[in-house]
Order: C-alpha cells, then sequence, then structure tokens
C-alpha cells in the first residue's frame, strides 16, 4: 500500500518492518516524531522516552545483548550526550540489530550548532547509511539492520531535517517475521576491561575491511548512468537538489557512507572529464576521496554553511562552469519587518524573564522555548550553549564574581531532568551562589509537548510516577527550594530579589502549565481602553504577541496598544506593568 | 496528465494552519496519481514564526523544496507574509492571499515598519491576485480556523482536480465532525475565485 510519510513516519514504518521490539529515544527536532509515530501506530513495539540519549543509548544496548532489534532516535547533538556508549558499544557489536538515527540539522532551523555527524561513524568506525527521500528512509532502516547483525555492529542512520520533515510516497510491506532473540553470556564480547577491549579493538578493524569489500558491493552505492561527461558524486537531500538542476549528468549516489566504496568510486570518476562531489556541511565524501588521491571537487563550489538546496546547488554549478544560469527571481524581493519566534500568549515563563530583567542579573541560559527570550524585546539570556549547561555556566562564572548583581540559571523542566540535576549537585558540593530557576511547565515543549519524568505519564500514554522536583532538590541538599506563581510579577520579584541576595545555592521553581500541551489554556482576555493607554509600551516591552499597536496616536504620536482576544489568553502580566491601569478583562464573552 | 512539475508554495505564521492545508493539497495530488513531495520546517516556526510549506507534484518529484523563483502557485494566509515570499514565484504565477493582517509586536518599536498595504504592493509586482477576505468570510462560516480549505477552494480553481477528488480526501483527513463545515469552506473558496475571474 502507498502512504504519503514524512522521513520521521518512514523511519517508525520501518522499524515495524524490521520486527523492532524497542524503541528509544529523547526528543530533538528534527527526530522527535520518529518516536512519536512509533508509540501512535505501531503499538506492537515497546517504545519509551528516556530522560536523555545516553540513557537512551544505554537502553537500546541492552535490548540489543537481550536479543531483540533495537532503535535508538535523537538529533545530531543528542550524540554527543549519547557518545560515551556509542563508542564503546562501537567494539562490543551487537546480538540483536541495533541501529541508532542520528537527524542532523543543516541550517540549525531548530539546534545550536550544524555538526556534520557523518563523523562520528567514522570515529567510531561503525557504517553508516543515508537516505535522500521518504521511501528511502524505511527501505533503509531494514537494511540498516541486516547489516547490523551481518557485521556484528551499530549502524547509524544518518537523517537531516530535510528529510526527516519533507514528505513523499512510500510503500509499505509486511513485516518481516523474526526467530526469538534471547541473550547470549558472552563476557569477552561486552564486558569492556581493558584485556577485553583490547581484543575487540582488534575485532573492529577487522570487521571495517569486511565492510569495505561490502561497500564496494551493496545497491545502497549506485551508478545512475546517463551517458554525460560529468560526474556527480553525492548522497542523502543533495542528491534530490543534484538531480532537480541536472537530471541528465552521470551520479554516483552513495547511500552506504561509511566506508566508502573507494574503488567503485575510482572507476566512476576515471569515466568522466568532469568530477563533482556535492555535500551538505562538510567536506566528508571529498576528503577522503582525495586522501585515496581521487581528483574531484567540491567545497570549491558549494559552501560548507547551512544547508543545500536546489537554488544554492545551482549557484555552485554555475560557478563551476556546469551549467549558463542559476535559478533567479523573476519578481523583486521585498524588504520587510523579520517575524521571530516569540513565547506565546500566556506562556507562564514571560513573567521570569521580565522580573530577571528588571532585577539585572546576569542570566545562563539553557535550551528549550525559553531560549527566545534573548531575542528583542526580553532580551535576557546571556548563554546557551547545550542541554544542562545553565547550572554549570552560572557557578563557573559565580565563582569569580563575573557579574556584581548576580548569576541566576534558568533551566526547563525537562531539560533540568535530562542533564541540569548533575549541576544543581555541583552547585550544593562545591558551596555556589547561584539561584536556579526551574521554569516548570509540566512537558516539553519545544518539540511540540511530548512527555517526561515529571509529568506523570510515558511515551505509550501509561500513567507514572512523577518526580517532585521541591523534594529532589532538596533531596541534592539545597536549602532553600520556593515555588512561585509566573504569572504574580510582584512575587517573582521578591522571590528572586531574596533568593539571589542568599548564601548558598538556591532553588526558584515557577509553576504555571504550557498554554498549548498538552491542554490549550484560554482564561478571560484582557482589553485596553483606549482614552487611559498613555502610549508608554511598557505592555509592548513584554513581548506578548496578543498585544499589538493602535491605529490611534497619542498626542506625541506614539501607538496606544490594543489586545487581540482571540490570542490573549488572560495572564494578566501586561495588566501588572500597566501604570496607568488601562488594560482590563473583558467581560462579554468572545467568539475565538 | 501534466508533464511538468507543478510548485505550490504556502506560506503563514505558526498556528495558521498551514501544514493542513499542504497535507490536503499533496494528498489530492497523490491521489490523482502524481508523484508528490512536500516540505516544511518544524520546531521553532511553531512560536509565532513564518511558516512556510513547499509542495510539489508531478510524474517524477526530486527536490522536496521549490527552487527559487519557480513556483505557479503562493498561497499565503497572511498579507505581508505573501509579500515576504513573493520573489519565489514566477512571473505569470498566481497567488491566492488572505487579507489576514498580523501585526508583530517588533513593529511596535517604530524600527521595523509593517506595510500599510500589502495587497497593493503584491498588485503592483504581480498580474494575478486573488486577494479574500478569508478571516471574516471563516468567521461567518462558523470557525476562524476554516481559512486554509477556503484558501484551497480558491487554488482549486487552478489544478486539474476534480470536485469529487478533493472531497474524498478531505473526508479522509479532516475530521469526521468538521468536514461538512470544511467542505463549505472549499465551495465557498472555489465561488470566490469564480467571481474574482469575471
Amino acid at each position: 500500500m502507498k502512504k504519503f510519510l514524512s522521513g520521521n513516519e518512514a523511519v517508525a514504518r520501518g522499524a515495524y518492518e524490521a520486527g523492532v521490539k524497542l524503541a528509544v529515544g529523547y526528543p530533538g527536532t528534527p527526530s522527535t516524531e520518529i518516536l512519536e509515530t512509533v508509540a501512535e501506530e505501531y503499538r506492537s513495539i515497546y517504545s519509551q522516552w528516556s530522560p536523555n540519549e545516553k540513557v537512551a543509548f544505554e537502553v537500546g544496548i541492552g535490548a540489543s545483548l537481550g536479543g531483540a532489534r533495537a532503535l535508538v532516535t535523537m538529533k545530531h547533538v543528542g550524540l554527543n550526550v549519547a557518545a560515551d556508549p556509542f563508542m564503546t558499544f562501537a567494539y562490543t557489536g551487537v546480538n540483536g540489530g541495533f541501529v541508532v538515527i542520528s537527524a542532523d540539522d543543516p541550517e540549525m532551523h531548530s539546534s545550536q550548532n550544524e555538526q556534520d555527524n557523518r563523523f562520528f561513524a567514522k570515529f567510531a568506525q561503525i557504517p553508516f547509511l543515508e537516505p535522500s527521500d521518504s521511501q528511502e528512509a524505511k527501505d533503509f532502516v531494514l537494511k540498516a539492520f541486516e547489516i547490523s547483525e551481518k557485521f556484528d555492529t551499530p549502524v547509524m542512520l544518518r537523517m537531516t531535517t530535510r528529510v526527516s520533515h519533507s514528505k513523499g510516497i512510500v510503500e509499505e510491506n509486511e513485516p518481516v517475521v523474526l526467530p526469538e532473540g534471547s541473550f547470549k553470556r558472552d563476557m569477552q564480547k561486552y564486558v569492556m576491561i581493558p584485556s577485553n577491549a583490547k581484543k575487540r579493538h582488534v575485532v573492529v578493524t577487522e570487521r571495517l575491511d569486511k565492510l569495505r569489500e561490502y561497500s564496494e558491493k551493496t545497491e545502497l552505492n549506485k551508478e545512475e548512468n546517463n551517458g554525460s561527461k560529468i560526474g556527480i558524486i553525492t548522497g542523502g537531500i543533495a542528491y534530490q537538489y543534484v538531480k532537480e538542476v541536472i537530471p541528465d549528468a552521470d551520479y554516483f549516489k552513495i547511500g552506504f557512507g561509511f566506508p566508502l566504496p573507494i574503488d567503485k568510486i575510482r572507476k566512476f570518476v576515471d569515466a568522466h572529464q568532469i568530477n563533482l562531489v556535492i555535500e551538505e556541511l562538510e567536506p566528508y565524501y571529498e576528503e577522503i576521496l582525495k586522501a585515496a588521491g581521487i581528483k574531484v571537487e567540491g567545497k570549491k563550489y558549494f559552501s560548507r554553511l547551512g544547508e543545500l538546496s536546489p537554488y544554492r546547488v545551482s549557484l555552485g554549478m554555475k560557478e563551476a562552469g556546469i551549467i549558463n544560469e542559476a535559478y533567479s527571481a523573476e519578481i523583486e524581493p521585498e524588504q520587510l519587518f523579520p517575524r521571530p519566534p516569540i513565547l506565546c500568549p500566556g506562556c507562564p515563563h514571560r513573567g521570569a524573564f521580565m522580573a530577571l530583567k528588571k532585577l539585572g542579573v546576569a542570566v545562563t541560559g539553557d535550551i528549550g522555548c525559553y531560549t527566545l527570550a534573548v531575542l528583542p524585546p526580553l532580551e535576557i539570556m546571556d548563554s546557551c550553549i547545550c542541554m544542562g549547561a545553565s547550572i554549570g555556566n552560572a557557578i563557573g562564572m559565580e565563582k569569580v564574581k563575573g557579574h556584581k548583581k548576580g548569576v541566576v540559571a534558568v533551566i526547563g523542566d525537562s531539560t533540568f531532568l535530562h542533564s541540569g540535576i548533575t549541576g544543581l549537585l555541583d552547585a550544593v558540593y562545591n558551596r555556589s551562589n547561584v539561584t536556579v530557576v526551574i521554569l516548570d511547565n509540566r512537558i516539553t515543549a519545544m518539540t511540540g509537548g511530548q512527555q517526561h519524568p515529571s509529568t506523570g505519564y510515558t511515551l505509550m500514554g501509561e500513567p507514572t510516577k512523577s518526580v517532585n522536583f521541591i523534594e529532589l532538590a532538596k533531596a541534592l541538599g539545597v536549602e532553600s527550594v520556593r515555588e512561585v506563581d509566573p504569572y504574580d510579577y510582584k512575587k517573582l520579584l521578591e522571590v528572586f530579589k531574596e533568593e539571589i541576595e542568599r548564601e548558598g545555592p538556591s532553588v526558584v521553581i515557577t509553576n504555571r502549565p504550557c498554554v498549548l500541551m498538552p491542554k490549550r489554556i484560554m482564561d478571560k482576555p484582557h482589553r485596553v481602553i483606549l482614552e487611559d493607554c498613555n502610549g508608554c509600551s511598557a505592555c509592548f516591552r513584554i513581548g506578548c504577541p496578543a498585544i499589538l499597536p493602535s491605529k490611534e496616536l497619542t498626542k506625541r504620536n506614539r501607538p496606544k496598544a490594543e489586545i487581540d482576544p482571540t490570542l490573549c489568553t488572560g495572564c494578566s502580566l501586561c495588566a501588572q506593568v500597566c501604570q496607568p491601569e488601562a488594560i482590563v478583562l473583558v467581560e462579554e464573552p468572545v467568539v475565538r | 496528465m501534466k508533464k511538468n512539475t507543478t510548485n505550490v508554495l504556502i506560506v503563514g505564521v505558526g498556528g495558521q494552519g498551514v501544514l493542513l492545508a499542504s497535507e490536503l493539497l499533496s494528498e489530492t495530488a497523490m491521489s490523482a496519481g502524481y508523484d508528490v513531495k512536500k516540505s516544511e520546517v518544524h520546531g521553532m516556526s511553531q512560536r509565532g514564526g513564518v511558516v512556510t510549506s513547499h509542495v510539489k507534484f508531478g510524474p517524477k518529484v526530486f527536490s522536496p523544496i521549490i527552487p527559487y523563483g519557480q513556483t505557479d502557485l503562493l498561497i499565503s494566509f497572511e498579507q505581508a507574509e505573501a509579500l515576504r515570499a513573493v520573489d519565489w514565484l514566477k512571473k505569470d504565477g498566481l497567488i491566492a492571499v488572505s487579507t489576514t493582517r498580523l501585526v508583530p509586536p517588533i513593529t511596535a518599536g517604530g524600527k521595523f515598519h509593517y506595510p500599510d498595504d500589502p495587497i497593493a504592493d503584491l498588485r503592483k509586482k504581480v498580474k494575478n491576485v486573488i486577494a479574500i477576505e478569508a478571516d471574516k468570510i471563516a468567521r461567518e462560516l462558523g470557525d476562524s480556523r476554516l481559512v486554509n480549505t477556503l484558501l484551497l477552494g480558491v487554488i482549486s480553481t487552478r489544478l486539474e482536480f476534480n470536485n469529487t477528488l478533493w472531497e474524498k480526501v478531505m473526508r479522509q483527513k479532516v475530521k469526521a465532525k468538521f468536514v461538512d463545515i470544511n467542505l463549505k469552506a472549499f465551495a465557498k473558496g472555489r465561488e470566490l475565485a469564480a467571481k474574482a475571474a469575471e
């Protein structure tokens, strides 16, 4: 049957068809929908969110050791967190097949860097496969499990944003029937004490030779000959872009990216006058081919920054002298105001940032919706490095007295559970004076609302224990732990001020849920009494999308404010900062 | 069946229903026997940022992203967003735009300006512009979220798929209790497009 699936949905389907028994991961754009689809559509697979990617990876290893096929999903930077088990699991090899999805984010649509994880596979000396559309995403998952078991190795499936989030037509098949696997005790293989690991490293090297042979033979790497003198070596989404620009060139399409089929590519290159390597991000193929003495060009014409597109490929092709004209606009572009993403109307994070801005402290930030506080008009975040970094950053800055008004770390609930707990432990252990604000909106919001260990539900929808942040912080040794309503601006200022001045580490937890997930929260909206508005713009500065400049101006020609009643959730923060008290509740019912 | 690829770009602001519109269009093209790809970016864009969805269909589609300047149909859920995407359109392309005006708070500071009349600006650049008061009409029909099927109705008059096919897909993809009202909005969109063509 044919279905219209995203790359992520296709991976989930592939896992189902491959007979996967356990699927695990941590949410992260662009990987999140894989596990969501598994949990929704393929209930025969046990699936779970783990608190972070390292744990997820280790759970996956356990399932593999237990003889089952396991799928582990994460975004590119998630693999940094899971790098420790990843690097050593490459030594032990698998029992049941093991595939890790690395969903890379060229162009950083929703990420803090655009690292190219193809190098990670090479680093760990494990094979990676790289699909270029949804159909391949599904097919390659099945192939990856076969390779994993055949060569006794974990396999990486490298997705990118445009493969994960683009949709295409996929032919669905029935799942394969596998013999029931089970754990087989093998201490020399799985217990990586130095004496065993030394032997396993030899195995890794021998395995690589076998994989090299396989790479030369597999259909995953294929030639397309159209009788052209131009040879294109490409893989992943870049293949589709180049096909769009010059469909009639000859292609060497790489689907199995490590180790590369050097001999096959050498022959292909020898048969063509012009040879170009076209790949997104780093010159990964190009460097390997050049090191093997194969004459190709690549990054000379195509940027290593951001993602490619038909347009960007056409620019490079023109520069390389392959085509005469790149794509161009037939209609003059228009320069417009920017429309950056901002915190939603009624977002429970807004109040905390308004208060921190008022107090003038340094704010070390973290990964989540709240990172948007760095953008105008709030502009109150001083660092954002990786998951959990806020607390360590704050400790360090406070130790060197980097900011005279104090340092506050802000971190979301899911991020805190992912990798903030150890940071807080450090603050206690090392007698830090930092204040840690846990912005607890009770969901993993940025990635679209996933469950985590404090929401009370598992990925598969079962009720479970919910971690209590107050007890957790106290158990780590924090003496001052306070909860505050982030819709109460005065109280926020008061509590933050006291905790920042307090000796020793303290924790403040803001306790309102996300207004979007799991339920949309809409209270009675507010409105502006225009004759009372003096155009002071205090409400504009809280950065709420529901507050708009009115067409009515003050005597000094400043716009008064108005509130869109269909967007306003009634959080009342704007009313709390309005000096002339011009913002009031709407009493009559509103049609939204 | 057409031999070329048709490129449709759908733009709007996070939360407006852009993705459902592109989903319905893609499924309809697929039901008609075409190869289809669509591409959009999730994540940050949902928080009130710009949302764009590329839909391409034809006998064989490679890139899921439309090449710059090669869009046949531009659907915009917001006036200024149509203007922002206008250079992606072919010279003889068509724009279906809702008169919805979403002025972001960033323009309150005076540094940035929301254009006074984006639709007039569009008409200066493009011959084929169909502007409809989609928000108002949708609310009259009973739900502001009907903007997407209204606009699809408008552009459906420029595509080869027959009504039965659109209806079949809507019955499959829209929640049962919203099907009738969405079909009504779709028909209204077709009616408005016919009027605009006169």
